[in-house]
């Protein structure tokens, strides 16, 4: 049974549609390979052993009664540990929410089980997604399954190291400054941030609202296609979610290709600070589309300079206010409770015990951005760009259909690298925090190795032009593929029960 | 860039009730001026003639009719609540009479 493992969704689909494998064949798979690597990777918070089994048997008993299933069901997923499951721990990486089971759903949740999705369990991540590398979840670092000293992205890396160390064929992620595609660059899998508003935020515990967006990921582009269109839509429950068809991403993935199409190579995300071997696959992959009928031009979006410092004040002021709600009242942690403490100092004190150091550092860094007489100077610049930012999307967006540039300036870092320097640490979402400023959409893929380690390729579409990010990834990686003798993950390292730890 | 003081990061984690013993303060005063340092170059782009935007997508008043719909039970929303007593959240003081 291990060879089910290495199947992408969409062959599992098959599989499972023909009836030559069970929905619970599949999941009990993908539980062993968790029993047997992920001591050693650390992907998951928690594993619903038998949630996961039950919600497979049920698929295989609406099957046997020859009800219509979707592509997706019976097919396991990791969840990122910031989406609220009904009943199932639910953390965001942080121990102020240590023990809690919400007594509700995320609408993307409810949208996997409805299409028969089973869900394995929570991944970790960095607590409440603040984080390149997940060092800052309060319950340890995931190790990058292609080198386990190395960090496997953040914030979130246990959703990509699940899909890297064969522990899942699908995950969800979500993305406020790159928690999706940078952990998909490092770990040579494939992951997407939607369009601002194409996935229900509802139930996904906020960090920066304006900026946060759920996604799929997965090994393969065709998969990521499959699961987003699975958890998109529009949702009552969440007044920015876009009231309008999804854009057809199966079927863009399917197509694949770029014949005729303009994208535009991002001249400020590129050159100094990126590694030579990131910046050697990024061209062999320009080189794959411009000989697929492409046109590749240089284009220019001077304002992104100043993305990475606008980002580092609008996310933490949207945070300080977000992470208001953990005052130690309604659920979570509550310390210092004895009778003779006021709810304020119960709240300071639960506070301080509950939230790791990137989080106070950020909670206080957005409320001195907020606070009286420095608002227009920090906050207010920052919005500014923001705008300015988006313009030059829209004039990039006027000649061109997609922008690419790398994912990461560099590859994983090894894990302690850059624990103890913010400013540093930050510098590895500047590729792709514009993205998350303007609201448009844009995917992570392998473009190879470097050093042995994996080296991601972005694309980006306009808002609602999702579907070309599938066109153009997956004529991409069909390239490439052909090249590699499978996707990249192929060439990961298979690892043994008693691989590091 | 000005020098944050620890008065001021103290005043800041007040207001965000956040407890910070003296060497976080201290630790986050350092912290905080190097972030500001390298976040400071926003105002160099922000001129007066451009339009702040808060939010990707220009919505406004987003409603949605008003119909009864099903709700958490009493036991259900207090399940997470670290007290709570006769189907209502317990919560200390808040007033600062006696306990």
């Amino acid at each position: 049974m291990s060879e089910l493992i290495y199947k992408s969704a969409a062959q599992l689909s098959e599989s499972l549609a023909k009836k030559e494998v069970s929905a619970r064949e599949v999941t009990q798979a993908h539980l062993d390979q968790i029993t047997k690597v992920d001591q050693a990777v650390h992907a998951f918070l928690f594993v619903d052993t038998e949630g996961a089994l039950a919600q497979a048997d049920q698929v295989d008993a609406a099957r046997a009664k020859g009800e219509n299933l979707g592509p997706l069901a019976g097919v396991p997923l990791a969840l990122k540990d910031i989406l609220a499951q009904e009943g199932i721990p639910t953390t965001c990486g942080s121990k102020i929410l240590e023990g809690w089971r919400p007594p509700y759903s995320a609408t993307v949740v409810k949208k996997l089980r409805a299409a028969g999705v089973v869900i394995l369990g929570k991944t970790n991540m960095d607590e409440f997604a603040m984080g390149s590398s997940t060092e800052n979840s309060a319950f340890g670092t995931t190790q990058n399954p292609w080198d386990l000293t190395r960090i496997p992205g953040g914030s979130g890396g246990g959703s990509a190291a699940a899909l890297a160390a064969f522990e899942a064929p699908l995950a969800i992620g979500s993305d406020t400054g790159g928690s999706i595609r940078q952990p998909a660059a490092v770990t040579g899998t494939v992951g997407v941030k939607p369009t601002y508003g194409g996935v229900s935020r509802y139930g996904v515990i906020a960090y920066s609202s304006s900026l946060d967006q759920v996604g799929p990921c997965a090994r393969t582009v065709l998969d990521t296609a499959l699961l987003h269109e699975v958890i998109a839509g529009h949702d009552d429950y969440d007044a920015t979610s876009i009231n309008a068809p999804t854009p057809p991403v199966v079927a863009a993935a399917k197509r694949a290709d770029v014949k005729g199409m303009k994208i535009g190579v991002i001249k400020e995300l590129s050159g100094d600070g990126y590694e030579s071997g990131v910046s050697e696959r990024f061209e062999e992959s320009l080189e794959i589309l411009r000989s697929q009928g492409a046109t590749i031009e240089m284009v220019s979006c001077p304002n992104f300079d100043y993305g990475l410092a606008a980002y580092y004040l609008i996310a933490p002021s949207e945070a300080s206010s977000n992470l208001a709600r953990f005052d130690a009242m309604r659920y979570g942690l509550r310390v210092g409770d004895d009778g003779s403490r006021s709810a304020e100092e119960v709240m300071s004190m639960t506070r301080a015990a509950g939230f790791g150091r990137e989080v106070k550092r950020r909670i206080v860094l957005g409320t001195y951005a907020l606070s009286a007489g420095y608002y227009d100077a920090y906050y207010g610049s920052a919005q500014k760009v923001r705008t300015l930012i988006t313009q030059d999307f829209a004039k990039a967006f006027s000649s061109v259909d997609v922008l690419v540039s790398p994912t990461t300036p560099t590859v994983a870092f090894p894990i302690g690298a850059k624990s103890n320097d913010p400013v540093a640490m930050y510098l590895s979402d500047v590729a792709t925090i514009p993205v998350n400023l303007a609201g448009v959409a844009a995917m992570s893929l392998p473009a190879g190795l470097s050093e042995g380690l994996p080296v991601g390729f972005q694309i980006i579409a306009p808002a609602m032009k999702d579907d070309r990010l599938y066109q153009v990834g997956a004529a991409l990686e069909r390239e490439l593929a052909a090249k590699w003798g499978g996707v990249l993950t192929t060439k990961a390292p298979k690892l043994s029960s008693s691989a590091g730890a | 860039m000005s020098r944050i003081s620890n008065e001021e990061v103290a005043r800041i984690a007040h207001l965000a009730r956040l407890e910070l013993s003296a060497n976080e303060i201290a630790e986050l005063a350092g912290e905080m001026e190097a972030i500001l340092g390298a976040v400071a170059r926003v105002q160099e782009a922000a001129k007066s003639d451009v339009v702040p935007t808060s939010h990707p997508l220009a919505l406004v008043n987003v409603t949605r009719p008003d119909v009864v719909r099903p709700s958490l039970t009493p036991e259900s929303a207090l399940s997470g609540a670290p007290a709570s007593e006769e189907d209502r959240f317990r919560v200390p003081q808040i007033l600062g009479e006696e306990a």
